[in-house]
């Protein structure tokens, strides 16, 4: 599935597409599917996400799990502050 | 410490103005983040993986109690109560708020600090020795020079667009401890017959082609240093190349041209930007350098200290260095508390150092390349006052250049660049050698790590190196020997296949035990290692 990922522009936050507006928490993601790229201009141009692309994800128990790493730790915040965790649920190494 | 005059404020706030105009257009709608962005970035004002990244500026590491406690000011008020210290010897603050940006830019220069010259192809903040002006071993106090350079890079209209970024650190010293030929320009200053001047070293660096500087010059005379500079600057500006990030870097120009002719190519610019008069009169030298005149030390103090407490006894052996003023030390407060973020200190850490140098510092500290904090002018009867109070807030890690001195980029844990995380890779490496005695048996061991080939975390200059990368998606850890970033410098070499996050471990701790079997009395790690050469390291890690 194709989530999408970006950040609040005032506060610099990671947000994740609800469908409907924008969340802090990735297990409210939805699929796109092919709408990523229309919702991704749209939102940009009225300034409700900043550097806002596309990220490869599978669906999980908690909610879609992005495929690489590198979203994973944007979702779930530093590893090693666990108490400045976002969504301190999403296992970073797969398996 | 320099202190700003009319025109160095004036820049300064006009700037924060700019910005805050800026930002509100941005906010506003006026700007999209594609117009934006190089601006931001002027104020080092980055995005990373999880939110804003607000880079400052600390020019040749140097701050007084007064901007250290800034600094944790802004870590409480606008971030989440921690800064990072970097191997540039700045600070980054990770969770900063674009509408907050302007605020905290105007709350820096009201203690005459900025985030200007932290990114982008301009010359950036300049670094230096962290014990200039306190060690003994130094000919001149390199922090004038370090000032003047500042001067003349800011806002230097012939070079905010260089082919690529440009980092200068300047040394007085033999020993090296800024990494100065890991530069795109490293100066010594040295004293020849008397007069001044410096050697330079033009073309080093680290990221993806590591290399060490040629000397370009033996000796430049310091009335012509700026000149001189110059022209090595504006040859790069004219030849380096535009077209490929990854071949722009001046490193690549000399490797191409090779050292002789470029060295030719600076001497018949220097002949022409010679008559220009931009080296400045004696009287400006003076203005600058009299800021930097010795503190008024106290005469007559004892060298000697009580270490009837084996734990500050420890503390002083490792973290405390020689001064040149009978009585007084260097104080070296590490910020790598075993299972700790290395570089990272919180606002009440922050604030805490800023007292230690208001009351037994002369007001002054320091930010090192290896990511740790220096007051360079404590009395030695103060010692162990101030050991007290770094013990009560958990930097009083006895570990200075030892296994568990980690120097570590941010890594994947914060860096949208990064391919593996660095930190915790730091934080297992120091907790297998957390054994004090095992640690202080090892002796100097400088490992360093960084979570891409970029090189932000020295890897390269590491005794011992590890790099992250990535290996089909999941984390691996190439792991390099040999590397130096001191007067022996050296590029570390790769020693074989990668390894996983735990693998990275025991190969680490192999070859530290390889060490300590064939060392000979006096080696340390890097002496062994380039004794026995490569290949019985490698057998010792991979069987
Ligand atoms: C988090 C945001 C950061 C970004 C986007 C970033 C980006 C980069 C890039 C692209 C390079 C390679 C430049 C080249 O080879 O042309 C580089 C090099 C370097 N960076 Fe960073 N870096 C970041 C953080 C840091 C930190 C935290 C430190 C200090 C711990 C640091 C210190 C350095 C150093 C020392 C080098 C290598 C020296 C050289 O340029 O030759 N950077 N960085
Ligand atoms: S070395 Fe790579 S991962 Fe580490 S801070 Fe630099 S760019 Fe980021």
């Amino acid at each position: 599935m194709k989530i999408l990922t970006g950040n609040d522009l005032k506060t610099g936050d990671v947000i994740w597409w609800t469908g409907k507006s924008w969340s802090r928490h990735i297990g409210e993601a939805v699929d796109a599917g092919d709408n990523g790229e229309a919702v991704l201009a749209e939102e940009s141009a009225a300034q409700r996400v900043n550097a806002a692309y596309i990220v490869d994800a599978a669906a999980s128990p908690n909610g879609p799990l992005p495929l690489h790493i590198k979203d994973r730790v944007r979702a779930a915040g530093p590893t090693v502050r666990a108490d400045l965790g976002i969504n301190p649920d999403v296992p970073i190494v797969k398996g | 410490m320099y202190q700003y005059d009319k025109f160095d404020q004036a820049i300064v706030d006009a700037r924060v103005e700019e910005f805050r105009d800026q930002v509100n257009r941005r906010i506003n709608g006026e700007m999209t983040e594609d117009q934006f962005k190089p601006l931001r970035l002027m104020n080092g004002l980055y995005l990373q993986l999880h939110a804003y990244m607000l880079r400052v500026a600390i020019p040749y590491g140097t701050l007084s109690g007064k901007q250290m406690r800034m600094l944790g000011h802004i870590a409480r008020k606008y971030d989440r109560d921690y800064g990072h210290f970097t191997t540039r010897q700045n600070i980054q603050y990770n969770w900063i708020k674009l509408e907050d940006t302007p605020d905290i830019l105007a709350d820096l220069a009201s203690v005459e600090m900025h985030a200007i010259q932290t990114s982008g192809n301009c010359i950036r903040n300049i670094s230096s020795d962290q014990y200039a002006g306190a060690a003994a071993d130094e000919v001149a106090d390199p922090r004038p020079w370090a000032e003047l350079l500042r001067q003349w890079s800011t806002f230097h209209p012939e070079f905010s667009y260089l082919p690529r970024k440009f980092k200068i650190a300047v040394i007085a010293s033999q020993e090296d401890r800024a990494a100065m030929r890991l530069h795109d320009i490293g100066l010594e200053l040295v004293m020849r017959d008397g007069v001044l001047g410096a050697r330079v070293f033009v073309g080093g660096g680290m990221g993806r082609t590591p290399m060490i500087a040629p000397e370009i010059a033996e000796f430049v005379k310091a009335d012509d240093l700026l000149s001189y500079l110059e022209a090595c600057l504006r040859v790069y500006n004219r030849y380096g190349r535009r077209d490929n990030a990854y071949k722009a870097r001046i490193k690549i120009l000399i490797h191409e041209l090779g050292a002789d002719e470029y060295r030719r190519q600076v001497a018949e610019e220097f002949a022409h930007v010679k008559t220009l008069g931009i080296d400045p009169p004696l009287a400006e030298l003076e203005r600058i350098s009299a800021y930097f005149a010795p503190p008024a030390y106290e005469q007559g103090l004892s060298d000697e200290i009580d270490r009837s407490n084996p734990a500050f006894a420890h503390w002083v052996d490792q973290n405390v260095k020689a001064h040149k003023q009978p009585g007084y030390a260097i104080v070296n407060i590490s910020l790598k508390p075993v299972g700790g973020i290395p570089g990272d200190a919180s606002s009440d850490q922050i604030d805490l150092m800023a007292d230690l140098a208001e009351k037994y510092g002369f007001d002054e500290l320091r930010v090192t390349h290896a990511q740790n904090i220096v007051l360079p002018f404590v009395a030695k009867r103060d010692l162990f006052t101030v050991w007290q109070a770094l013990d009560a807030a958990g930097i009083a890690n006895a570990n200075l250049d030892l296994v568990t001195d980690i120097i570590a980029c941010p890594g994947l844990d914060y860096c949208s660049l990064a391919n593996a995380r660095s930190i915790p890779v730091a934080q297992k490496i120091a907790e297998r050698f957390a054994d004090a005695e095992r640690q202080r048996d090892i002796g100097e061991l400088k490992l360093k790590i960084s979570g891409c080939i970029n090189a932000c975390g020295h890897h390269h200059a590491g005794h011992i190196g590890i790099l992250g990368v990535d290996k089909k998606g999941v984390e691996n850890y190439q792991l390099t020997l040999g590397g130096s970033g001191a007067e022996d410098v050296s590029i570390g070499k790769i020693t074989g296949p990668g390894f996983d996050e735990d693998g990275i471990v025991d190969a680490v701790e192999r070859a530290v035990e390889k060490y300590r079997a064939v060392r000979v009395e006096g080696e340390r790690f890097i002496d062994t290692y380039r004794r026995v050469g490569a290949d019985s390291f490698k057998e010792a890690i991979y069987g």
